[in-house]
C-alpha cells in the first residue's frame, strides 16, 4: 500500500463549499491548545470566544456592525482577486475615504441637510477610488507591482490622518487630544435597529454584495473578470482588455473600501480619530478568501471574522485572553483554509502495489 | 554640522539598513528559486519577539539571535509546506504569513512590553575603534552588522560561482526543464524559503536587540514590505541589493533627523512617510527608467511547480 496524490480532473465543487468550514473546525481545535498551552480553561475561553459574544441581541447587533465593513471591502477585493489583481492596500484606500468624507463633514459641520450624508457617501467613495488609482497607474502604465505600492500607500494614508487629527483637524474643545469635533446628527447614519448602535450601512452591506454577486454572474463584466484570472491567455485571444480590469478592479476595491472607511466615521466613531478600524483593511483579505471570493460567502465569512474580533474583546473580559489572540485566529484560519484547498484540486488515494510472484 | 555628527550619522544609516538588507537577501534567494513570499514582515516579526523574549530570559544573546532565526525559519517551513508540498497560492499564503506573524508575536511580545534589555555588545578593538572617522565607521558595530555584510557577499559568490547556486538559479528560471535533468526543484526552493526565514528572523533580532532594543508590537513597520521592494529594485542582484538597502537606510535616518531639526516646518508625519513613498517612486523609476525590460525577474517567480509522476 502506498499514498499517491493525483490532480482532480476538475475541482470539486462541493468541497469547494466544505473545506471553509473544514478550516473552521480546524481552527477551534487550534485554539483549544493555544489556550490549554496559554494556561487558560480551553472550554471556557472557547466559549467566551465564539459563543457567548451572539447570546443578545445586542451581541448579534454588534456582529453585524463589525461585519458590513468586511462584507463591503472583502467584495471588492474578492472582484480584483479572481482576475488575479491584488489591491492589498484596502486600509490605506479606507483611510482616505475616511478622510474625504468626514471632511466633507467637518466642512459643513453645525449644517442640517438630508444632502449631507449622501454627500459624504460619495466623497468616501471618490476618495477610496482616487487612492486606489495610484496603483492602477503605475500597474497599468509602468507594470509596478500593485501589491507593494498600495500596501506602501496604506502607511502613507495612516500617517495623513495622523496628521490631520494632530492638526487642523483637531476638536478645538477636546482638551488637546488627538481627535475631530464629533459629527452632528445629519452628518451620522440612522441606526436601524434601536437600542444599538447598528446603522444603516449594515443593511447596504448587504445590497452590496447581491449586487456584486448579479454582475459577477449576470453581466458580461462579471464574466471578462472571471476569464482574466483563470485563463489569461484565452481572454488575450478574446481580445479582453487587461488594463481595463486592472483600472476596473482597482477602482471598484478602493471606492468600497473607501466606502467602509466613511461608514464607521459616520457611524459606530462619529469623528476622525488616528486609528479607525482594528485592521478591516488587511481582515477583508481573509474574509474574501474563506469566502471562497464569491459575494454570498463572503457574507458568511464576513460575520464569522466579526466574531473573531468581538469574540477577541469578550474574551479579554471574561477570561482575561490577550487580544492579539484575534489575529493569531485569524491568521491560522487562513492557514487551514489554503492548506484545505489542497483537497479541492488534488486527491490522495492509496494504491496496492501488485508484486510480481516469482516462477515457480 | 560637525565631523563627528557626520559620522554619527552615518552609523545610523549603517543601523536602519542592516534589517533590511537581511530581510531582503533571503528573499533574493528564495525568489531566485522561485518562490514569492509575502511574509516577511511576519517572520521578521517572529524573529524579533523571539530573539528579544529569549535574551531577556536567559541573559543569553547570542542564544537570542539564534531562536530569532530559528522562530523565522519555523515560520517559513509552514510557508513551504503551503505553497510548495500543497500548492497553495503564493500571494494568499504569503500575506496569510504575515496576518500570523503580526498576531503571533504581539501575543508571545504582550508580557515583554515595556521590559529592557542591554544593546547587542559593540566591536571594541584598542587602537582601532578609537581611530578618527573609520573607526567608529568600520570598527565599531555589533556582530550582527558584519554578519549581514559577510552574508551578502557569502550570498553573492553563491549564486554566481558554486555549482548549488547555480542548480538554484536553474530551478527559479525553468523548473520543469531543472527537473527534467533531475534536480529536486522542491527540495531546492524548501531550502531557499527556510534560508529566507532564518535571514529575516536574523533582521527582526536586530531591530529588537541593536536597532531599538526594546520590544513594541509591529515594530518593522512595514520594513518587510520595503525589502520586497528592494529585492525588485536590485533587479535579484545581491551587490545592487547591499547599495539598495542603504540608500533606504540612509532615507530611513534622513527623514529622523529632518524630524529633529523641526522638519523645516513641515508635519513630523510629512516626514515620516518619506520611506514609503521613496519605496513606490523607486519601483515606479526602475519600471519606467532606463532598465526598463532589463529586471531579470526569475522566469518562474510565484508560479507552483509539481513534478509530473
Amino acid at each position: 500500500m502506498s499514498l499517491k496524490i493525483e490532480a482532480r480532473p476538475e475541482i470539486s465543487r462541493q468541497l469547494l463549499y466544505v473545506t471553509p468550514l473544514l478550516a473552521v473546525a480546524l481552527t477551534v481545535v487550534a485554539g483549544f491548545f493555544i489556550f490549554l498551552f496559554m494556561g487558560y480553561n480551553p472550554l471556557l475561553a472557547l466559549y467566551h470566544f465564539f459563543i457567548s459574544p451572539v447570546t443578545s441581541l445586542y451581541g448579534l447587533s454588534e456582529l453585524a456592525l463589525k461585519a458590513a465593513p468586511l462584507i463591503i471591502i472583502a467584495v471588492g477585493l474578492a472582484m480584483g482577486f479572481r482576475a488575479n489583481v491584488w489591491n492589498i492596500g484596502a486600509e490605506g484606500q479606507l483611510t482616505i475615504g475616511a478622510i474625504a468624507g468626514g471632511g466633507i463633514a467637518l466642512l459643513l459641520w453645525g449644517q442640517e441637510g438630508f444632502w449631507i450624508l449622501p454627500l459624504m457617501c460619495l466623497a468616501g467613495i471618490l476618495g477610496g477610488m482616487a487612492y486606489a488609482a495610484i496603483p492602477a497607474f503605475l500597474k497599468t502604465r509602468l507594470d509596478v507591482n500593485e501589491i507593494l505600492t498600495s500596501l506602501m500607500l496604506t502607511y502613507v494614508a495612516t500617517l495623513l490622518l495622523s496628521m490631520l487629527v494632530y492638526g487642523p483637524w483637531k476638536d478645538p474643545q477636546g482638551f488637546g487630544f488627538p481627535q475631530s469635533r464629533m459629527l452632528t446628527d445629519s452628518a451620522l447614519l440612522p441606526v436601524i435597529m434601536e437600542g444599538t448602535r447598528l446603522h444603516l450601512g449594515a443593511a447596504i452591506a448587504l445590497l452590496v454584495a447581491v449586487a456584486a454577486w448579479i454582475v459577477m454572474t449576470r453581466t458580461v463584466i462579471g464574466f471578462e473578470i472571471k476569464v482574466v484570472g483563470q485563463a489569461p491567455a484565452a481572454a488575450a485571444y478574446a481580445g479582453f482588455d487587461r488594463n481595463r480590469m486592472i483600472w476596473l478592479c482597482l477602482l471598484t476595491s478602493g471606492g468600497l473600501a473607501g466606502l467602509a472607511g466613511l461608514f464607521e466615521v459616520a457611524g459606530p466613531i462619529g469623528q476622525l480619530i488616528p486609528s479607525l478600524t482594528p485592521g478591516y483593511g488587511f481582515t477583508a483579505i481573509i474574509v474574501a478568501f474563506l469566502g471562497r471570493l464569491h459575494p454570498l460567502g463572503i457574507i458568511a465569512s464576513g460575520l464569522l471574522m466579526a466574531l473573531s474580533y468581538i469574540g477577541g474583546e469578550n474574551a479579554q473580559v471574561e477570561v482575561g485572553l490577550p487580544q492579539a489572540v484575534t489575529g493569531v485566529f485569524q491568521g491560522l484560519l487562513l492557514f487551514f483554509l489554503l492548506a484545505t484547498d489542497f483537497l479541492t484540486k488534488y486527491r490522495v488515494r492509496y494504491v496496492t502495489l501488485r508484486r510480481e510472484v516469482a516462477p515457480a | 554640522m560637525t565631523f563627528d555628527a557626520n559620522v554619527l550619522i552615518l552609523i545610523t544609516v549603517i543601523s536602519a539598513a542592516t534589517p533590511l538588507l537581511y530581510a531582503a537577501l533571503g528573499e533574493l534567494v528564495a525568489e531566485r528559486s522561485g518562490v514569492l513570499n509575502l511574509g516577511i514582515e511576519g517572520m521578521m516579526l517572529a524573529g524579533a519577539v523571539t530573539a528579544f523574549a529569549v535574551t531577556v530570559t536567559t541573559g543569553n544573546a547570542m542564544l537570542g539571535i539564534v531562536t530569532g532565526a530559528l522562530a523565522g525559519t519555523a515560520l517559513a517551513l509552514a510557508f513551504g509546506v503551503l505553497t510548495l508540498s500543497l500548492l497553495a497560492n503564493q500571494v494568499a499564503t504569503g500575506l496569510a504569513l504575515t496576518i500570523f506573524g503580526i498576531g503571533l508575536s504581539a501575543l508571545v511580545g504582550s508580557g515583554f512590553v515595556g521590559i529592557p534589555v542591554d544593546r547587542l555588545p559593540r566591536l571594541s578593538i584598542a587602537g582601532l575603534t578609537d581611530l578618527p572617522i573609520i573607526g567608529p565607521l568600520l570598527f565599531g558595530h555589533d556582530v550582527l552588522v558584519y554578519l549581514s555584510v559577510l552574508a551578502t557577499i557569502g550570498v553573492a559568490w553563491f549564486l554566481k560561482r558554486t555549482r548549488a547556486g547555480m542548480i538554484l538559479r536553474a530551478v527559479g528560471e525553468s523548473d520543469v526543464s531543472a527537473h527534467s535533468i533531475g534536480y529536486d526543484v522542491i527540495k531546492v526552493r524548501y531550502l531557499a524559503v527556510l534560508f529566507g526565514g532564518a535571514m529575516a528572523g536574523l533582521g527582526g533580532a536586530f531591530l529588537s536587540l541593536s536597532y531599538t532594543p526594546m520590544w513594541v508590537e509591529e515594530m518593522t513597520a512595514g520594513r518587510g514590505w520595503i525589502a520586497l521592494a528592494l529585492v525588485v529594485f536590485s533587479s535579484w542582484r545581491p551587490g545592487r541589493l547591499f547599495l539598495g538597502a542603504y540608500l533606504f537606510g540612509g532615507v530611513t535616518i534622513l527623514q529622523l533627523y529632518a524630524q529633529g531639526f523641526g522638519s523645516f516646518g513641515v508635519p513630523a508625519q510629512v516626514m515620516s512617510m518619506l520611506p514609503y513613498l521613496a519605496t513606490i517612486l523607486v519601483l515606479a523609476v526602475i519600471a519606467g527608467g532606463p532598465w526598463k525590460g532589463r529586471l531579470d525577474a526569475p522566469a518562474c517567480l510565484g508560479k507552483p511547480f509539481r513534478p509530473a509522476t
